[in-house]
């Protein structure tokens, strides 16, 4: 499968921000290393949006981080997928693609063509952008929906299609920005149900941003959660439970409650 | 339609009665009744100076229309293009253009050049404007999302950017198409031998008014004429700019 194969090729091309001496080897999954990124203000002031943050992410893992509003965790995505650099400290990614907070699909093309966006940014043309993007759209429940426009897809619809577009980029790693919190609490529970079985169908590196903590405990290996601005990550838990977790699992809902406490001691 | 016919039949029905009453001159301001004869009896010749005029047009706004798309493409590229173009662009439009028409043709003869160029320059303005206001507004998220999909600088243009602004060009023409209609009027003011904006100042210098009204009557048809075709032509061509449209 096409897509595959680019990532394999992504894999050796690639180590950005602040790198080791070019040349290194690739590092694998992500590494934050006490990162500060600072933003000027129109005072004058300085906002510090993330202070000495560090995280690791494992090739193949699934992280979540939660934290409370503007808390810096959009900004973490952008540093993540090379968007944005860090203003001290050290950052090792993998190649990121991002999939926005906003689903920002272009009005004007059809669902198939949306997703097939991030081939055609390449210079794949739109018949082989089509042919790769339809399988995949057989396989997130999107078959049918090819040719609708983003203006008569529902929000959730939407939202797969979105996710669709970053899977076909084709990067090792995906930064996924909130993908779930402007939606309604059925089709919020529906599509976290749809992303834990397709993410577990890919073998990505995943940095899922959430301030939902049942959809972190529910989806990731590991949560991680952050302070208010600005934004360190203050706790880390493992969440060792098996594939297809339940809501109710007494386990699950105990981290949930430690993720809940580490986020309210701290707000 | 029904609005506009009505408003129309109101206006012509009040001047009408106007200039029947002895409110003016109907020498000064004929009235309708008039004017529409003006219209059937010189149908010939207003029918063959429309001509002129709406091939100047038409070539003038396509002028206007690829310079002004270059013009805000270089733009919207490169800011040192912003900074060196956007006052000139401005200062084009305090251009008095009756007097630079006169001064084009002494320059460039007598030909549709000097009038091409009349109408492309009150064309432009608006056509740049919009575009460039509709390049600008591109969503930056959407341009990140672009980069993190490796997308080199010119693909981001076409893919995203281009088809974006597509209403701006839209909104622009559509204000271009009724500059251009006195923009060439003013071109035919001097150096010309036909056309309407001719035809107008030779009548007004007869005395022959409801000819003149006759010519404005078939110039302002034809303003509505283009913006309503390019409403139409936008509508069919952009359904996505258009709500529930499919
Ligand atoms: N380009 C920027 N310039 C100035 N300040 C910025 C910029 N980007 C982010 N900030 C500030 O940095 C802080 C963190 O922003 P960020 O968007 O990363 O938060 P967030 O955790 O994603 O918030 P939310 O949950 O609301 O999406 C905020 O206070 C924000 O105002
Ligand atoms: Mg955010």
């Amino acid at each position: 499968m096409p897509t595959a194969e680019r990532s394999a090729v992504d894999v050796t091309s690639t180590s950005r921000g602040c790198a080791p001496a070019a040349g290194a080897a690739p590092h694998a999954g992500i590494a934050v290393e006490r990162v500060t990124r600072r933003f000027g203000t129109a005072g004058g002031a300085e906002l510090v949006a993330l202070a000495d943050l560090t995280l690791h992410v494992a090739p193949g893992e699934i992280v979540s981080v939660v934290g409370p509003s503007g808390c810096g965790k959009t900004t973490l995505l952008e540093l993540i997928c090379g968007l944005q650099r860090p203003d001290a400290g050290r950052l090792v990614s993998e190649p990121a693609a991002l999939m926005p907070q906003r689903d920002l699909l272009l009005p004007w093309l059809s669902a198939l063509d949306n997703a097939g966006l991030a081939l055609r940014a390449r210079g794949v043309s739109r018949a082989a952008a089509r042919a790769t993007a339809g399988p995949l759209f057989e396989r997130l429940g999107l078959a049918g929906f090819e040719r609708t426009r983003p203006a008569q897809l529902s929000g959730g619809m939407r939202q797969r299609v979105s996710l669709a577009r970053s899977l076909l980029a084709g990067k090792p790693v995906l930064a996924l920005d909130e993908p779930f919190a402007a939606l309604d609490a059925i089709t919020r529970a529906e599509l976290q149900a749809w992303l834990g079985h397709t993410l577990a169908g890919e073998r990505r590196t995943v940095v899922l941003v959430t301030h939902d903590v049942e959809e972190a405990v529910l989806l990731s290996d590991r949560v991680a959660v952050m302070s208010p601005r600005p934004g360190r990550v203050v706790t880390e838990l493992e969440v060792a439970l098996p594939r297809p977790r339940s809501r109710t699992d007494p386990a699950l809902v105990q981290l949930r409650a430690q993720a809940l406490a580490a986020l309210g001691g701290r707000a | 339609m029904l609005p506009p016919a009505l408003a129309l039949a109101l206006l012509l029905g009040i001047w009408e009665l106007y200039v029947d009453l002895g409110g003016v001159n109907p020498a000064i301001l004929p009235a309708p009744h008039a004017i529409a004869r003006a219209l059937y009896t010189d149908r010939q010749t207003l029918w063959s100076n429309f001509l002129t005029t709406a091939r100047e047009i038409v070539l003038g706004i396509a002028v206007g229309v690829a310079t002004a798309l270059v013009c805000a493409v270089a733009i919207h590229f490169s800011s040192v293009a912003r900074r060196a173009l956007y006052p000139l662009l401005v200062a084009s439009q305090a251009v008095p253009v009756p007097i630079l028409a006169p001064v084009l043709i002494i320059w460039l003869g007598f030909g549709i050049l000097p009038k091409l160029l009349v109408i492309a320059l009150v064309a432009f303005f608006p056509l740049v404007v919009t575009t460039l206001a509709a390049l600008d507004a591109v969503d930056p998220d959407l341009l990140k999302l672009m980069r993190t999909f490796d997308a080199a600088r010119g693909r981001t243009f076409r893919h995203v950017e281009l088809p974006g602004a597509l209403p701006g060009l839209f909104t622009g023409a559509k204000l271009a198409a009724v500059f251009a209609v006195i923009g060439a009027v003013f071109a035919e003011q001097t150096g010309a031998s036909s056309g309407l904006g001719y035809l107008l100042s030779i009548t007004t210098s007869n005395y022959e008014f409801a000819e003149t009204w006759a010519a404005v009557a078939i110039l302002s048809a034809f303003a509505m004429a283009l913006f309503a075709l390019l409403a139409v032509v936008e509508r069919r061509a952009l359904p996505w700019a258009y709500g529930g449209a499919r």
